[in-house]
Parts: structure tokens; sequence; C-alpha cells
């Protein structure tokens, strides 16, 4: 299985993102993050409002910008185990996902993400590009909950 | 010697396991082994201080106050510290300072605590600004998750092998052997632990740490009042509680980021490498002084971090150092001849203490079963979630 198989749109009616403004949906999907306007400095998540974490800098003034899609593996591993709450499961019983740590060039930070389902730790390797994709988390009331993951381009 | 030294005059330990007792009845045992260990009465101690633990509700908020009430109210002065798997190394500098500012001549710190059985999770609650909750909902990652990360770079990086990190284990577990304190006193095999269930790969459940009950305790004061008590006592040579420097490119638990280096160049010396660093510039001491370490072994691979942030070997190199034997008993340097977490499972804000407790015993050579021969120096070191490092260098 694939992001495309389970992508925004094609999952159950109204999908929405499990959490407002982190990231854009569709098929270039994005990570938002604050660029400070005084020093450049970009934030994961995004932090509107806050001062910025360079501690030489007092900018409160970040704007709102997206990530780079692609990146590459920092380190990766697995849940082999279900996760405690508040983790919800996605399947019942549980089955195991990857997760991945992944550098992004530009940015010069490290975001963490789920893997897309189906791609396992066999899949991955540090160093590794990736994309960013959008798949559901977990479901209430049937209506998917939206999250960031990393698939592998396949490229070397 | 240094003008900044206090001395450890007491240490004593509740030992380790999982009996779900409220964690006062566990320091408690701790206080006074110390208290009798120093020779000193619990009524002329003039300051507790406790490491704080956040899953066991007030009492555990306000660990300082709660040892103080459940030995008897003395009208001691009273601190409590939190700084996660740091907080006892934290409450040790609280205890420190006050004593080197003059305002104190003796003081008891403790940690205790009493774990829930799997996972570590943070408190109930929907909390959708701290990443600490965050991490859980949005990305199932736990604990092990984050120290199999570092694993899995170590592999890719310097090629490590699963025969490596299990390698760590039989060390430890070996040591851990004679150690009455320690919870897990049975020999272990690479087969075993290559046949443990993966957890979070490339790391087994033989390979990370367990949760723990338990309390350990130290009696620390100052040098005149030493020697009033004892000949020779360990000192205690520097303490750091160091944070990260910006930018911070190592993810950690339990960010989902790290830092941007986009606008400030990183530095040479990473978090990690900076914990032991500050205990080095403190006392004048470096890696090459020391007779051992107690390392916070959360996972097996991350004892091997360990051995390149405390400066026993260049990056990289860590794996060929344990493979020589220098870091078992019998080599060159020690490491965590009492076990380490691997032993122990742990005890949050117990045991950066517990660390403290191992070194001070194998530094007056009362490490029974496990003596590291003729140990002059020896440090501690530690991490704690939300950019808490913690080191303690002590030496006779």
């Amino acid at each position: 299985m694939t992001a495309t198989d389970t992508g925004p749109g094609r999952g159950p009616a109204g999908p929405v993102p499990v959490v407002d403004g982190w990231f854009t949906t569709g098929d270039a999907p994005h990570l938002l993050g604050s660029r400070c306007a005084a020093c450049g400095t970009v934030a994961f998540p995004p932090r509107p409002g806050a001062l910025c974490r360079n501690p030489a800098c007092r900018g409160r003034e970040h704007a709102t910008v997206e990530l780079s899609r692609t990146g590459t593996v920092w380190s990766y591993t697995d849940a082999q185990y279900q996760p405690p709450p508040p983790y919800v499961p996605a399947t019942d019983p549980f089955e195991p996902f990857a997760l991945a740590a992944v550098e992004l060039a530009e940015e010069r930070l490290v975001v963490l993400g789920q893997v897309a389902w189906g791609v396992g730790v066999d899949d991955l390797r540090v160093g590794a590009p990736v994309e960013l994709v959008v798949e559901p988390l977990y479901e209430v009331d049937g209506v998917a909950h939206l999250v960031w993951r990393w698939r592998p381009t396949g490229e070397r | 010697m240094g003008d900044h030294d206090v001395a450890v005059l007491g240490v004593g330990m509740h030992e380790w396991g999982k009996w779900g007792r409220p964690f006062q009845e566990y320091g408690i045992t701790a206080a006074l082994r110390a208290l009798d260990d120093a020779g000193v009465d619990w009524p002329d101690v003039q300051l507790i201080v406790g490491g704080e633990t956040v899953r066991n509700g007030y009492p555990g908020y306000v660990a300082g106050a709660t040892m103080a009430e459940a030995l008897g109210w003395t009208g001691a002065r009273v601190a409590t510290a939190y700084a996660a798997c740091a907080s006892g190394a934290a409450a040790l500098e609280v205890a420190r300072t006050r004593i080197l500012a003059g305002l104190c001549d003796v003081a008891l710190v403790v940690g205790a605590d009493t774990t829930p059985k799997g996972f570590l999770a943070p408190n109930a609650g929907e909390r959708w600004d701290d990443a600490d909750w965050l991490r859980f909902r949005l990305l199932g990652m736990t604990n092990p998750a984050y120290f199999a990360l570092y694993a899995r770079r170590r592999m890719d990086l310097y090629g490590a092998t699963d025969a490596d990190f299990a390698a760590v284990k039989v060390k430890n577990a070996r040591h851990g052997l004679a150690n009455p304190y320690a919870r897990y006193r049975k020999e272990v095999t690479a087969d075993d632990v290559l046949a443990s269930p993966m957890v979070a790969d490339p790391l087994r459940l033989l390979e990370v740490c367990a949760t723990s009950d338990g309390a350990a305790a130290v009696v620390v004061s100052s040098m005149a009042y030493a020697r009033r008590h004892t000949t020779d006592p360990v000192r205690v040579r520097a303490i750091s509680t160091v944070t990260p420097t910006f930018p911070n490119t190592v993810i950690e638990m339990p960010n989902l980021s790290t830092d941007s280096a986009v606008a400030v160049a990183p530095g040479d010396r990473g978090f990690r490498d900076s914990i032991a660093h500050a205990c080095y510039e403190e006392s004048g001491l470096g890696p090459e002084d020391l007779s051992l370490a107690e390392v916070y072994d959360l996972s097996t691979a991350l004892e091997l971090d360990w051995y390149e942030n405390i400066g026993l070997c260049p990056v990289g190199e860590a794996e060929r150092l344990l493979a020589d034997g220098a870091t078992a008993l019998g080599g060159r340097v020690p490491v965590n001849p009492s076990g380490g977490l691997s032993c122990f499972g742990e005890a949050v804000p117990a045991q950066a203490l517990a660390q403290v407790c191992e070194v001070a015993w194998q530094l007056r050579g009362q490490a029974t079963g496990r003596q590291v021969p003729d140990a002059s120096v020896g440090i501690t070191a530690n991490q704690g979630l939300f950019g808490h490092g913690s080191s303690v260098l002590l030496s006779r």
C-alpha cells in the first residue's frame, strides 16, 4: 500500500489534519514552519509570535513558510509494540509502523515523522532520500485524521 | 584538590525492583542507610533535597518535603529539584552549592521512585502544546524509539552490528551479578539478547532498560565538617548540569524536530559531548584520569555513544573499545561496573544518585564482587528529558 491509496480525498469523507497549521495537504504536501524575520532561523512546528530560538536574536515576527518536501534520512526505527496513550491505534490488532528522522538540507533541521504506511525499516537507510506524504493517522467517528509521513523516493 | 570540593560522607540505596509500594518507603530506607554510612543523625542534617518524581502525584512533586516528613520533621531547610532523568544530579547540585556558599554544613539528598509497568508515558490529559504529549499522539514515538534512532545511526555510519550491541548487555549483566542492589542479576548470553523480541529496530527487549522502583541517597558535607567525621572522604570534584547550545542538531526526546542551523552554525561540541566536558573543565581532570565511569545505558547502543561523549575514545571507535575489553571489569576503564541501567532498570529521580553511590563505593574499595582495582577517579554521565545534562566527577 502506498500513500496515494489512502491519501487525502480517497479515505473516509471529510478527512481533517490531526493538528491545524502544521502541514498542507493535496498532491504535493509541505510541512509548515516559522522563519524568523530578523535572523532567518526556521522552526517546526510553527511558533507564531514566539521568541526566536536563536539566543542572539530577539525576533518575534515569523513568516509561515512551506518547508522542503524532500530530505534525507538522519535515522530510522519502528514500533513493534503498540505505544501507550495518547497514541491512538490505527488498527486492531496493532500493526508495527516505521519512524524516521529526516534532515532538510535547505532549512538545516531534522524533523521526525512516521514512515508511509507499508514501508518498513528494510526499505530505509541513513542518507536515503525521502519525500513528504499525508496519510490518515486514525479515525474519530468515521472521520480520518491526517498526519505527515515520510516515504522513500527510491532514488539513490 | 580544589576549593570547590564537597565530601561524600555517606551513600545508601534501596534495592531496585518492582513492588509498586509508595516511593517514600524506598526513600526512607536509602536515606537511613546513607545517614548510617555517614555516621550522621537525621536531626543533625541541615538541608534535605529531594529528586522530584512526577508520576507519583503531589507527594512526588514536593519530594524534598515528602522525605523530610517521612523521616520526621526536624526544621531542616528543604528543596526539591526536577530535571527528569537528571533530577538526582540536579538535587545534589543544590546541596553542593549551598554548602559551598557557606549556608550549610551537611545535607541529605534523596531520590526515590515507583514506576508503572511498560513504556513510560506522559501524564493524562490532552495537551496539544506539549511535545512530550504530541510525540505519542502524532507519531507513537516511545522512549526506546528515540534510543533506536541513535543505535541505527551507529550501524549505518560506523558499521556497528547487532553483536556489538548485544556484547554491551552481556558485559553489564556480568558486572551486575554481585551487586546486591541490582534488580536483574543473571548472566545473559549474546544469543539470549538476539533471541529477545524486537522493540524498536534495531533494539531488542534485553537491550532497552526497564522501569524500576528504587531509591538512592547521598549525605554530602563541607570538607571542614567531613574532617570531624572521617579521614579520607570521597570528594565531589565537579557537577555538570549543562543545557544544550543553540542550534542543537541532534533529535532529542521528546522533541519532534531539532533546532535549525540555517542562521547559526553548530559549535564544535554537541550537547552530549558538553555534559562530561563541563566536569573536566571544572575539576581540571580529564578522561585519561578516569578509573571508571557510570553512564546512562538506556539502551545497549547508547552506552557506546557515551564512550565517545565522555572522551574515552574518538567518534566511531566505541565498538572497538568494547571489543578490546577496555570497558569491562579488568579493562583499562570499566564502564558501568554496577551493571548499569541494564541490571537496574530506571528509577528516574534516583538513578543519577545511584550512579554517584556506585562511584563512591568504587573509590572507597567497597564494591564487593565488582571492584575496580585502585580506583581513584570516577565520573557519572546522564541526560534528562527536556535538555538536562548531568555529570558528577568524584575522586579520593
